[in-house]
């Protein structure tokens, strides 16, 4: 039988606010344990919640980005259940009331194709604590600096139909949010992170199969092995004469495997109701207006005047606008240099630059070539001062050196020849050491202008101009 | 001195007749020899107490002070206290030393309030005779073998029998009125939203407001004017200006329009009770006010709406305390499910476990429509009952309590009826409404309240209404016997 596999993500983007949702400890990562936790966040006796403002326009921010209803009244709940991370023994998010409602997102898939994803809601909610089981000799250790750390919870539709389009999605709201810079997005971190929704049914059933849960996905890699792993194990199940019971899983990327953590009669029983320590959130037009008025640029509405303005491919500006970063490096690249060039500035980027961070495990904004220094390069190929081959040359001197593109060019003597004269004698000389090739050559073997233009290139240390050898050669070969 | 009203202390040591050291000692005196009879403070906080007095009169001293610099109070143990025990009259807290103040306590502190103690209350503030504390029950000073009322029996039982000038209590269901009409008390319920609930352990949070527990409507406008206002950590709390409420007391009540609630002098209405209240009106209609009777149709709902919104609100606000992280932890727990299960079996009383099992049953998935949701609604439409009375008259008026103070352990057994005590109370909270009890007379000795309900925020008349009554009748001046001297 052929199986259809329908997905839907639940995504946890923790908001980078400077203080916590409900309380102004810090929300900085990595401090000592419990550190950051004041009386609010250790769910002392008498305190109360007051809502951070700054969360509720981040929350609007996505909502807009996304096409989505920022509701104009929202309400925050308690979800009720015990755990020692859980200081107050209930949870404030939003459950029937969500600031976003209804949104939809666009991603491209590997061949090009485009597919539309719903999103059904995002809404608000402060994180748990941390439960620590080691080191601690038969206890547990419990750190609540991320309790009460600001998070929006993304839930899609259930439109994905495979593990790359779930990763597609997860990637292009990773994106989206750090585009917004509403989130980090470093999922070593935590910051971001992600539960999936699998079923899969027979091909053309159109009731979904049975769900399961599959928890804390946190690296786009895992994503993708831990739901083949789950629907290969569910079509398994089901053609070997089982059922799927609903679950939540979790996955464990050491040994690629899902196991069952809880079982829906297992399930808590949440209790929600609305929280009454906190006013419904209620958002004037004026507010929305504001919000939208500062949204940045969007990557597909970047992609899009890469492609008209500077007459990129879709694919060349789709990998450019995917980091606002990437984007804003590109773009002053292509400031410095002319817009007639941005292909050139385009294929840098995307290119050696891109590989030196690679290699050295850096982010754009770190990189040890600022834009200013690669234009500066690349100018030196537009006028001809360089070819692109010894180009590279000096840029990997740049990255070593931290040195300008003209120092070195100067200081290696890299400047190109175009002195027709100069070139005229190499070519001659090359053409007097070789008499054999000479006459194959003129006897009618083609191909060994390569061989020519090769060996005065050679004799020239690479900086003969390549135009001018061409045309040069080709007249003294002919005789 | 122990006689004199809070206004009166205040005015002799600015005049400096006395010092804020003497009636703070005078008192301490007196909670020392009377207390151990009433059971009404928890914790007595003397050499604070000294300190801040002498403190105060060192302020008065190089002239300055407010109203309330150098007078003593004291604080329902609710109320968290910097530094001292804030046991919320539970085992769960009964090792809780509170890091920090509750808005109330720092607006007093600052005002120059003296604290005298924290006083006894129902555990958690969840009761009506203060016989669920697990400090043992308060008694009425008015007749030892009877309850003070609750849940502030102990700040009710301090006041009446002068062992504390005044003190502050919560209400969420009648539990400041209740006990003030039952030991001859002003007892006042602002606004919701009007004072702070920081710090305020919670126990119904949509229900729960801070009040006070005073000899007379001037008493209880003076420290409502210093504990009222907004407060940033109260996103409940209102940005409204805080009038001096003392400043509108001698207003005629010429014009006044007072409804009658018809719905309070139905079945379960002592006679005596009853007959009181209604003399108090009739001083009302000579001091110009016209009565109309006022019906609220909706409002006999009010106690089960209450008792499925305050027991869901509690069963999630008392989730905090698990012997984690403060508190009363278990002795040697074999895992997490015993921890909680032996910490949380251990530390609370019979009624705070039974009101979170209530409100755990009605949150659950398949009952929460049917229970929550429709309390919500009920909710709605006692408010809008409200509304339309207000549209009529000025004020609401009937009695405080159906009885007076009852036996100890007469209730005990039998929550239905201990929950109706609360009857024509829960009205007022369900809707946020300001109200206050005010003493009407005696029957066979014990004290009767009449109650008095205003539109939202409209303290300042209803004050202004209690103080009006308080000119005409000596009924709050009268002190049980024994406590004289």
């Amino acid at each position: 039988m052929e199986w259809e596999t329908v997905i839907g993500l639940e995504i946890h983007a923790q908001l980078a606010t400077k203080s916590k949702i409900f309380s102004g400890s810090a929300t900085a990562y990595g401090a000592e344990p419990n550190t950051q936790a004041n009386l609010v966040d250790l769910g002392y006796p008498g305190v109360l919640p007051v809502l951070n403002r700054e969360v509720v326009r981040m929350a609007a921010k996505f909502g807009l980005a996304v096409g989505a209803t920022v509701a104009k009244r929202s309400v925050f709940a308690r979800k009720n259940y015990f755990y020692p991370d859980l200081p107050k023994g209930y949870q404030i998010s939003q459950y029937e009331l969500p600031i976003v409602q209804a949104g939809k997102l666009e991603i491209v898939l590997d061949d090009g194709a485009r597919k539309t994803v719903g999103i059904t809601r995002a809404h608000l909610e402060e994180d748990a604590g941390k439960s620590l089981h080691e080191d601690f000799q038969g206890f547990s250790g419990i750190d609540l600096n991320r309790a009460g750390t600001p998070l929006l919870e993304i839930v899609s539709e259930p439109d994905m139909r495979s593990a790359k389009e779930a990763v597609a999605y997860m990637k292009r709201i990773h994106t989206l949010v750090r585009y917004l810079e509403i989130c980090d997005g470093n999922m070593q971190e935590g910051s971001f992170r992600c539960d999936a929704n699998v079923s899969v049914r027979p091909k053309g059933q159109e009731k979904y199969g049975t769900r399961c849960e599959l928890k804390n996905l946190n690296s786009f890699r895992f994503i993708e092995k831990a739901i083949n792993h789950e629907v290969a194990r569910q079509i398994d199940v089901i053609e070997g004469g089982g059922t799927i019971r609903q679950e939540t899983r979790l996955y464990d990327p050491d040994k690629d495997e899902t196991r069952p953590l809880r079982s829906k009669e297992e399930a808590n029983d949440y209790r929600y109701f609305p929280d009454p320590d906190l006013l419904p959130v209620v958002i004037e037009q004026s507010f929305i207006d504001d919000v939208r008025a500062t949204l940045p640029e969007l990557p597909d509405q970047k992609a899009a005047r890469f492609v008209e303005q500077h007459g990129l491919s879709p694919y060349d500006a789709g990998t450019l606008s995917a980091s606002r970063e990437v984007g804003d490096y590109y773009e002053a690249v292509v400031a410095a240099l002319g817009e007639p060039h941005a292909k050139l500035a385009a294929n840098w980027v995307m290119g050696d630059l891109s590989a030196a961070l690679n290699k050295d495990g850096l982010e754009i904004t770190d990189s040890r070539i600022g834009a200013a220094g690669l234009a500066a390069l690349l100018n030196r190929i537009v006028d001809e001062t360089i070819s692109g081959k010894i180009a590279k040359e000096v840029f990997e001197a740049m990255w070593g050196e931290g040195q300008s593109a003209d120092a070195i060019i100067d200081a290696r003597g890299l400047k190109q020849i175009t002195d027709s004269g100069a070139i005229e004698k190499v070519i001659d000389e090359v053409i007097a050491a070789n008499p054999k090739q000479l006459g194959d050559y003129r006897s009618g073997k083609d191909k060994l202008f390569g061989f020519f233009v090769g060996q005065v290139m050679k004799v020239s240390g690479g900086k003969a101009n390549p135009a001018q050898v061409n045309d040069l050669l080709k007249a003294k070969l002919q005789g | 001195m122990h006689t004199l009203t809070l206004a009166e202390l205040s005015n002799g040591i600015k005049s400096r007749r006395f010092s804020s050291v003497d009636v703070t000692r005078h008192f301490l005196d007196r909670i020392e020899r009377l207390n151990p009879a009433l059971n009404a403070f928890i914790t007595v906080t003397a050499d604070q107490a000294l300190a801040q007095a002498a403190a105060a009169d060192q302020a008065i001293a190089a002239g300055k002070g407010g109203p309330l610099t150098g007078v003593p109070i004291a604080h329902k143990d609710i109320f968290c206290t910097d530094g001292v025990l804030t046991t919320c009259a539970s085992k769960m807290l009964s090792n809780f030393v509170s890091p920090y103040d509750a808005t109330v306590v720092r607006k007093l502190k600052e005002a120059g309030v003296v604290m005298l103690g924290k006083t006894n209350m129902d555990e958690f503030a969840m009761g009506s005779s203060n016989e669920t504390s697990w400090y043992g029950p308060v008694k009425n000073p008015w007749d030892l073998t009877r309850v003070p009322g609750g849940s502030s029996g102990g700040s009710a039982a301090a006041v009446a029998a002068r062992i504390a000038p005044a003190a502050t209590g919560t209400d969420t269901g009648g539990s400041i009125r209740q006990p003030a009409a039952l030991t001859a008390l002003t007892g006042v319920k602002p606004t919701y939203g009007r004072v702070s609930r920081y710090g305020m352990i919670a126990y119904a949070s949509s229900l729960d407001q801070g009040g006070v527990l005073t000899l007379n409507a001037e008493d209880a406008a003076l420290l409502l004017t210093a504990m009222s206002g907004f407060d940033e950590r109260d996103s409940t709390s209102v940005d409204l200006p805080v009038p001096d409420y003392t400043a509108t007391l001698n207003q005629p009540l010429k014009g006044l329009k007072v409804g009658i609630l018809k719905e309070f002098f139905g079945q379960g209405l002592e006679a005596s009770t009853e007959s009181l209240v209604r003399e108090a009106l009739k001083v009302y209609e000579q001091l110009g006010a016209t009565l109309v009777e006022v019906s609220l149709p909706n409002l006999p709902l009010s106690v089960p709406t209450y008792y499925v919104v305050a027991p869901a609100e509690c069963s999630s606000n008392l989730s905090r305390f698990d012997g984690v992280r403060f508190g009363y932890s278990c002795d040697s727990p074999k895992d997490l499910l015993d921890l909680y299960t032996r910490s949380r079996g251990e530390g609370f009383g019979a009624e705070v476990k039974r009101r979170i099992m209530t409100g755990t049953y009605v949150l659950s998935a398949g009952y929460y429509d049917a229970y929550y949701i429709k309390a919500q609604k009920v909710r709605q439409l006692i408010s809008d009952d409200f509304r339309r009375a207000f549209a009529q008259v000025d004020l609401l008026a009937g009695p405080t309590a159906p009885t007076t103070a009852f036996g100890l352990g007469a209730k005990v057994d039998d929550p239905i009826t201990m929950y109706l005590n609360d009857i024509y109370t829960i009205g007022a909270n369900l809707a946020g409404l300001p109200a206050l009890s005010l003493p009407c007379g005696f029957s066979d000795g014990l004290p009767v309240g009449l109650q008095l309900i205003g539109p939202h925020f409209a303290e300042a008349k209803l004050l202004n209404a209690a103080h009006q009554y308080q000119q005409q009748t000596e009924w709050h001046k009268r002190v049980p016997a024994g406590y004289e001297s």
